[in-house]
């Protein structure tokens, strides 16, 4: 603006400017994904409830102010339930996201840099395990295994890994062909060395965005996986659990289900938001 | 899939650069069915040696799925299961027979149940099958009529568009059910809340699953769309008189609608996710409620039957899918 001639805004015209310029969406998820943070450091900030407290005169009550989201079937504030619940349910995300990347790296730059049979062998793999959508491919393993903590966390990290792994095999094909891949090589550098220190830290760049996004994605599964009765079991506050619980009345008591849901939801989405922007950034960046 | 195929295609197209255009279509064809053929085989070895992974022996916790209680049986007492579900024989042999078996529509024997797996989901598939396409079709209807109605439009009902868009797409499937369920079933009483397999019943499980989907395919036809409304074919159009919906219905749609029909293909898996939910939400009789009965009594033969044939379902569909385009689309036809 300046270098046009124009005066610099100033005051209220120049506050316009700047919020224009902050996208409501981020600035939302922002926020969500700071009071997450919170909860999880010290759920004791945001309630001042206990999420195990019964209460049987005050049982299946509707949202009110002294309980925002209601109380459940033994009278416990669904609020201060939903917020204890936030470090299980991070965790499982957390978890399952890395589970899925470990394996993507592993498969995706084992097939990227072996290439030949190794490359279509891995291929193939891949190909017959997006056959498997990511929700059977889980029942699968709990059915092996039994419900519980773990096989929920390995069934989701397993179920999404050859996504991941896929995009990864993409990457370091890309990064491959670069052209300060070959000057490095051409320099006489070890192919170890060029690996380690050129190949890899870019292909991992745009994975970066991926874990975030990774992580909406598997506390959404990871809850329909205890929706279906077949996660975290119920007594405990984690979000899936909650949902769990929440089914029977489902035709009484509204509030059981669709809160929960929705902060799953919200919680999915500000990550997956932040996700995206960290990916545009990166990008224009990398450009 | 196109390592090999692509190899093939042009050792032959060098050897014989005059080859017909007809013979390479009829000989990509072969190469695509043989590479589905395989990936289906490898999808089979994966159900089949899953149930190797089941922790402690076999018989036993077939035995005790039975009885209800945990203990220890004798050899005497593990024989005849043993001899039932062919747990004797070697691996080598019993996996052969499970492929072949598959040729013959066997998918193995229930744990919990003791008759074939193809008689416990039988009757169920129907009411799946028809949830799951008319999910599919509503997600495209709703989608169309989103993207018809907004894209393109002033700036603040294009944004409206988009933003349902985004939101719609990244909805769970079970957070949508339980909403529909709440709005239209339990406040406003236009829906039963138990529907069954009736025609009003279906209603909100295929809404269900066709929300989310809508959003997805808007999405990415959306940016098709605007592109292609910039074409100067379409301006030429306009300038011969044509009015806008015409515009939009004839040229612009066809043009913006390949990449969500691929995905289409793709997007299966995730409708047959959203319908094991559905069903079990809306107590909708099919294979989800099948699915998660055998889940929680472990009965890992007819969860991986089920698994195995949704697999089937989603490599022949996307093996339609790549060969409408192989015969339709010139340009693939001709690389």
């Amino acid at each position: 603006m300046t270098a046009l001639g124009f005066p610099e805004a100033t005051g209220l015209a120049r506050l316009r400017s700047i919020r224009v310029r902050v996208r409501p969406g981020i600035a939302i998820s922002s926020v969500i994904v700071l009071l997450l943070l919170v909860a999880l450091i010290d759920p004791g900030l945001l309630t001042t409830r206990s999420p195990t407290a019964i209460d049987l005169e005050h049982t299946l009550l509707p949202p009110s102010l002294s309980h925002p989201f209601g109380t459940d079937d033994a009278g416990r504030d669904l609020y201060t339930r939903v917020v204890y619940g936030a470090r299980e349910s991070l965790s499982i995300g957390l978890g399952a996201t890395g589970l899925a990347m470990a394996i993507a790296v592993l498969l995706g730059f084992l097939g990227g840099l072996a290439g030949g049979i190794v490359d279509i062998v891995i291929a193939r793999v891949l190909e017959v395990a997006f056959a498997f959508p990511v929700l059977l491919l889980a029942l699968l393993l709990i059915a092996i295994y039994g419900p519980s903590l773990q096989t929920e966390i390995i069934a989701v990290g397993i179920g999404s890994a050859p996504g991941y792994a896929r995009m990864v095999r993409g990457q370091v094909l890309a990064v491959r062909k670069a052209a300060f891949i070959e000057a490095a090589t051409a320099l006489g550098h070890r192919r170890a060395a060029v690996i380690g220190r050129h190949l890899f830290p870019n292909a991992m760049r745009p994975l970066v965005a991926m874990i975030t996004l990774g992580i909406g994605q598997s506390i959404v599964w990871a809850s329909a996986l205890a929706f279906l009765g077949l996660g975290v079991a119920p007594p405990s506050p984690e979000w899936g659990a909650l949902l769990d619980s929440g089914r029977l009345y489902i035709t009484t008591s509204w509030w059981l289900e669709i809160l929960p849901g929705a902060v799953i939801v919200l919680v999915a989405l500000s990550v997956t938001s932040l996700g995206r922007a960290l990916q545009h950034h990166l990008e224009g960046a990398a450009r | 899939m196109s390592i090999v195929g692509e190899a093939t295609v042009t050792t032959v197209a060098s050897r014989r650069p005059a080859a017909r255009p007809v013979a390479r279509t009829v000989r990509r064809i072969i190469v695509k069915v043989v590479t589905a053929v395989l990936v289906l085989l490898g999808a089979a070895s994966v159900t089949y040696f899953s149930q190797y992974l089941v922790p402690g022996n076999r018989a036993t916790a077939i035995l005790n799925e039975q009885q209800g209680r945990a203990q220890q049986y004798s050899a005497a007492q593990l024989a005849p299961v043993n001899h039932k579900f062919g747990f004797d024989k070697p691996v080598v042999v019993q996996y052969l027979d499970y492929i072949g078996g598959l040729f013959r529509g066997n998918l193995g024997t229930s744990y919990t149940q003791f008759k074939p797996v193809t008689q416990v989901i039988g009757a169920e598939l129907l009411p799946s099958l028809v949830l799951t396409v008319c999910g599919l079709v509503a997600a495209w209807v709703i989608a169309v009529a989103v993207i018809l109605l907004t894209a393109k439009r002033r700036r603040f009902i294009s944004a409206l568009g988009s933003t349902w868009e985004a939101l719609t797409a990244s909805l769970p499937p079970y957070w949508v059910g339980v909403v529909l369920l709440v709005v239209f079933a339990v406040e406003i009483r236009i829906f039963p809340v138990i529907g069954g397999t009736s025609v009003l019943g279906t209603v909100l499980p295929v809404l269900t699953l066709a929300l989310p989907l809508a959003g997805f395919l808007g999405q990415v036809t959306r940016d098709e769309f605007e592109k292609v409304l910039d074409e100067p074919f379409i301006t030429t159009a306009r300038t011969r008189g044509m009015g806008d919906t015409a515009v939009r219905l004839v040229h612009a749609l066809r043009h913006s609608v390949l990449p969500a029909v691929t995905l289409s293909g793709w997007a299966l898996g995730a409708l047959v996710s959203g319908a094991v939910i559905v069903e079990n939400l809306f107590g909708r009789p099919g294979i989800g409620q099948v699915l998660v009965t055998a889940v929680n009594s472990r009965d890992v033969p007819v969860v991986s039957g089920i698994v195995l044939v949704v697999a089937a379902v989603y490599i022949v569909a996307n093996l339609l899918v790549d060969l409408t385009y192989a015969l339709i689309d010139p340009r693939l036809r001709d690389t």
